[in-house]
Parts: C-alpha cells; sequence; structure tokens
C-alpha cells in the first residue's frame, strides 16, 4: 500500500485541474452578471447589479418561477412519497420480479431523456390532454423517481429490523409503529430525498421543453431568451441565483443525508 | 365444503402476510406509476414507428418504411453516425477522466470521501442548460476564451473553431457527464478487498501490474456501469448540439424533435428514436464484451 501512495503525487496536480475543469465554466455565469456590459468578454467592465434589478421587474419571468416553485413542489412531495414506497419495499421485502421493478423504475438514469419525452408527448396528446404544468408534474416524476430511490435506499438500507418488532411486540399498532420507530430514523434521508428532487425539477429542461404549454419553467423560459443576444447578461443573472439555490438545497439534502448515516450507524453500533 | 373453502382460504392469508405480498403490496404504487407514464408510453412509440403519417391522420397498417427511411436516408445515417461517434468519444474520454478521481477519493479520501464525492456531483445537479451555456460564453467568437486570449497578448484575431462543430458538443458533454461516472467507478473500488491489492504487491507485482491485474479487473463492472451511464443518455442529447454544436454538430436528437414538432410526422420521429435505442444498446453491448475480453487477456 505505502508503494502505491508512493507514485501518486501527480494524482493531486490531476484532481486540481480536474476540479478547476468542473467548476471554472459555472463560475463565470455569476462573474459576468455582475459585468456592466451587455457581452459576457474579457476584459471586465466594471460592477453592476443592474441585471438582477432588471429582472426583480420582469414579470414573464416572474410567472416562470412562480411555474418553477408550484411544479418543484408538487414533483418533490409525489416523489418522494412514491420513492418511500419502493424503496421500502427493496430494502424490507424480499419477491419475486424485484429486480427488473427496481430496472424499470430506475430506467429514466439509463435513457436518452428525449425518448422519454416523445413518448410522454405522444401518450398526452393521444389522450387529448392539454399541455400544462400538469403535463410536466407528471412527466418529472418519472425522472425524478431514481434520484430519490438512490437516497432513500441508501437512507433504509440497515435499518434495525429488531427495532420495529420490539415496538409490535410491545403492543404498537402497525401505523403507530411506523410513525413512532420508523419514521424518526428514515426522517433525513425523507428530506434529503424532497430536496434532491426539487432540484432536479428545478433544473430539468427537457420534459419542461416538450410538456409545457403556454406557462414555462425557468430553463424553459431561460431557452426562449437565448435567441435575443441582448437578453444573456439578464440569462447569466437568472441562472446565477438558480445555481446558488441549487447548490444550497442540495448542501442541505447532504447535511441531512449524513445525519441519517450518523443516525444508523448509532443505532447498529447501540444493537 | 366448508373443509375444502377453508384451506384455500388460510393458504390465501398466509400468502398476503408473506414478504412476498407485502413488498409486491408496497412497491405497487411505484411501480404502476412507471408502467403506465414509462413502460406504456415506449411501447407505443415502439408500435407507432411501426405505422405511417398520412397527412393529419395516422395510417395503422404495419409498415417498416419508417425504418427504411431512418436506415438509408444519407441525412439520418449520417445523424446516426455522429451522435454515436461523439457519444462514444464522450464516454471513453469521461470514463478515462473520472478513473483517477474516483481512485483518489477511495484510496487517498480518508475521512473526506463523503465531501470530495459531494463537491464533484454538485456540478452535476445543478442546471446542464446553463453548464451548456457557460461553454457557449466560453467558446464563442467574442466569447472568454478569444477575449481573454487577446487581453493576454497571445493571440491578435479571434479564434472561429472554437465553437458550433462538434468538437465543442464533445468537450460540453464530457464536461456535463464525468462527475457521473465518477460514482459508479467510486462504488467498484470502494469494494475491492484491500488485502488482495497488498497480497499482489508482497509476491512481487509492481504498482502498474497490481492496478492492471488487480485493482482494474475488480473494478471492471464500476468502469463498465459509468461508460453506459453516460453513453446511452448522451447520443440523444438535445440541448448540446443546438447550443454549441451549430451545422456541423446537429446530433440525431434534432431530427427526432423536427419530426415530432414542426414536421409532425410521428412515426417516423418514433422510429428515429427506437433506432437511436436499438443502435447505441448495440455498440455499447459490442464495446462492453470487446472490453471484458481485453482485461481478461492482459491478466
Amino acid at each position: 500500500m505505502t508503494a502505491i501512495l508512493s507514485r501518486v503525487r501527480w494524482l493531486p496536480v490531476y484532481l486540481t485541474l480536474f476540479m478547476v475543469f468542473l467548476y471554472f465554466p459555472i463560475l463565470l455565469l455569476p462573474l459576468f452578471s455582475f459585468n456592466d456590459a451587455a457581452t459576457a468578454s474579457f476584459p471586465l467592465t466594471g460592477f453592476t447589479t443592474r441585471w438582477y434589478t432588471a429582472l426583480a421587474g420582469n414579470d414573464v419571468m416572474l410567472g416562470a418561477a412562480w411555474n418553477s416553485l408550484v411544479v418543484g413542489l408538487t414533483v418533490s412531495i409525489i416523489t418522494t412519497l412514491l420513492a418511500i414506497c419502493a424503496a421500502r419495499a427493496v430494502t424490507r421485502y424480499r419477491f419475486r420480479g424485484q429486480r427488473p421493478a427496481t430496472g424499470l423504475i430506475m430506467a429514466p438514469l439509463f435513457l436518452p431523456e428525449i425518448i422519454v419525452a416523445v413518448s410522454l408527448l405522444i401518450v398526452v396528446l393521444q389522450l387529448g390532454l392539454q399541455l400544462s404544468l400538469l403535463t410536466i408534474v407528471l412527466g418529472q416524476i418519472v425522472f425524478c423517481l431514481p434520484y430519490s430511490m438512490s437516497v432513500l435506499m441508501a437512507g433504509f438500507d440497515g435499518f434495525d429490523r429488531s427495532l420495529e418488532e420490539a415496538s409490535l411486540d410491545l403492543g404498537e399498532t402497525a401505523f403507530g409503529t411506523f410513525r413512532r420507530v420508523t419514521l424518526p430514523v428514515v426522517a433525513p434521508a425523507i428530506l434529503a430525498s424532497l430536496l434532491v428532487s426539487f432540484t432536479v425539477s428545478l433544473d430539468e429542461f427537457i420534459l419542461a421543453f416538450f410538456l409545457s404549454g403556454t406557462s414555462p419553467t425557468l430553463p424553459v423560459y431561460i431557452w426562449g431568451q437565448l435567441r435575443f443576444a441582448a437578453k444573456l447578461p439578464e440569462v447569466l443573472a437568472l441562472g446565477s441565483i438558480m445555481m446558488v439555490a441549487s447548490v444550497l438545497l442540495l448542501s442541505a439534502a447532504e447535511l441531512f443525508r449524513r445525519n441519517a448515516e450518523r443516525r444508523l450507524q448509532a443505532r447498529e453500533s447501540k444493537s | 365444503m366448508t373443509a375444502g373453502a377453508t384451506v384455500p382460504a388460510a393458504q390465501s392469508r398466509r400468502w398476503r402476510e408473506s414478504d412476498e405480498a407485502r413488498g409486491l403490496a408496497l412497491i405497487s404504487p411505484t411501480l404502476l406509476y412507471a408502467i403506465a407514464l414509462l413502460l406504456l408510453p415506449v411501447m407505443i412509440v415502439i408500435l407507432y414507428s411501426f405505422w405511417s403519417q398520412d397527412y393529419l391522420t395516422i395510417d395503422r397498417t404495419f409498415t417498416l418504411k419508417n425504418y427504411q427511411e431512418a436506415l438509408f436516408q444519407p441525412i439520418y445515417r449520417d445523424l446516426f453516425l455522429r451522435s454515436l461517434s461523439i457519444s462514444l468519444v464522450v464516454s471513453v474520454t469521461t470514463v478515462l477522466m473520472a478513473y483517477p478521481i474516483a481512485w483518489y477519493i477511495s484510496f487517498h479520501g480518508g475521512r473526506n470521501k463523503n465531501l470530495w464525492l459531494f463537491l464533484v456531483t454538485i456540478p452535476f445537479l445543478t442546471s446542464y442548460l446553463l453548464r451548456v451555456l457557460s461553454w457557449k460564453v466560453i467558446l464563442g467568437y467574442e466569447g472568454v476564451l478569444n477575449t481573454g486570449l487577446m487581453a493576454s497578448g497571445l493571440i491578435h484575431e479571434p479564434i472561429t473553431s472554437l465553437l458550433y462543430n462538434s468538437n465543442a458538443v464533445v468537450i460540453t458533454l464530457v464536461h456535463s457527464w464525468v462527475a457521473f461516472a465518477i460514482l459508479p467507478i467510486y462504488v467498484s473500488l470502494e469494494k475491492i478487498d484491500r488485502s488482495l491489492i497488498e497480497a499482489g504487491r508482497d509476491l512481487g507485482d509492481t504498482a502498474l501490474q497490481s492496478l492492471i491485474r488487480v485493482v482494474l479487473p475488480l473494478s471492471l463492472p464500476g468502469v463498465i456501469s459509468a461508460f453506459l451511464i453516460v453513453m446511452i443518455p448522451t447520443v440523444g442529447d438535445y440541448v448540446t448540439p443546438k447550443l454549441v454544436g451549430g451545422k456541423d454538430g446537429v446530433m440525431i436528437a434534432t431530427a427526432i424533435q423536427v419530426n415530432f414538432g414542426r414536421a409532425a410526422n410521428w412515426p417516423l420521429g418514433a422510429a428515429l428514436s427506437v433506432t437511436t435505442m436499438v443502435l447505441v444498446s448495440a455498440a455499447a453491448g459490442m464495446i462492453v464484451l470487446g472490453f471484458r475480453a481485453l482485461v481478461r487477456s492482459v491478466r
């Protein structure tokens, strides 16, 4: 092992370069959103917050933001409820058809998103439904399920079943056991799932693009604005806000997830 | 009569209380949702691909003409070839770039493993559209790279060949997906029993031999899933070719979108979607088999 260690000095260098490659493009958006010029180019011309001010008075953008919020909340709640059932089923029980069932639920991770989008579009239009926020919600739930499932399966795995058995033996009802024994242990994982699926929904573009009618979500609104070169700084400002929001939400999710891990470990060491 | 009825009743109650039944019951809402909004729609797309568009109506007689068009029309053939080669280049580059990172985190991450994983995955989960946009900002004619290089005096004319070609698409896609490829590789590296590596080293393996003969074969499942998880979705990418690909970087998703939108030829769009899936699965499958054989032979 030490012999391998001695060979790895180039690795930290590569890791640093890699992180620069990963983060540099993303950090450019906030940088230019505060730059006092209509194009994103060097040299920087001066600090301004006018792109953000312009954004605050943009009613179409605010409408799209409201749509994103409504869609994101609905998607994250329904996705998490569905994922709780499925994740609990596959971590607690063994049953026939478990692998194909899990495979199907996780499949959107392995499919080109556009194929999921057009297939839903065909069905929605065939059924004569209007494209609306509802159709975006229906589609994004499919897309968010794998992310929620991964978070929750990790959270439920290693849950000590004897705790529940003890509770049932002591006369608690099945629901009472769930509420007073199971839920407190898995709550952080559930919160993490809510936050992750909300973030994925907030940033999701393809499904929203194909399945939105006249009311866009934020990414669809941004897509429409990209045609106008003059709108770029405003888009950069909006994009920066969305990125900060995503990072905050994901950081919170990560904290909850770690909390969940710690709780599970604590239970394990006690038992 | 009564005896005959109670035995199956008792059996069915026992079944209902079994793990089997409880598991199925619990997963069924989610499973039904996925069947209704994923499996069925995909089946319907497959069905559509065998029908044909007759002006405003759909002719439901079985035909293969959409596939004929998808496979033999030069425009679609070129798009398929380009999409496949771009996704192949992207997935190979991504895996090569991701492996050392996953290795570093797994073997030298120490107590900060989770923090590293988190830092690496954050960009993947923040808006994909915005990440593509930032590459447009970097590579543009009056973009960050050109104006930066000119301000530093390294070049005097903007370089025109940066944006709107397949290279721009490859760079952007690699940036978008590389973080995602790290996770499966990391998971498989974590599962490797460290004493196996030590045993190999004690018996005289050099560090490189140890990597090739122990670590790499044992992490192969992770490498393969990283490869698949990048190659299959990227073949149908829509945003990147649209924003940074220009005319030379158009991929198959644009053709699919046109047929479901303006051109309103759903059956052809469906056939293009199905062909994309079949081609990319076949290509990925062949590469995985080849890779397995290669690793077996060096072992």
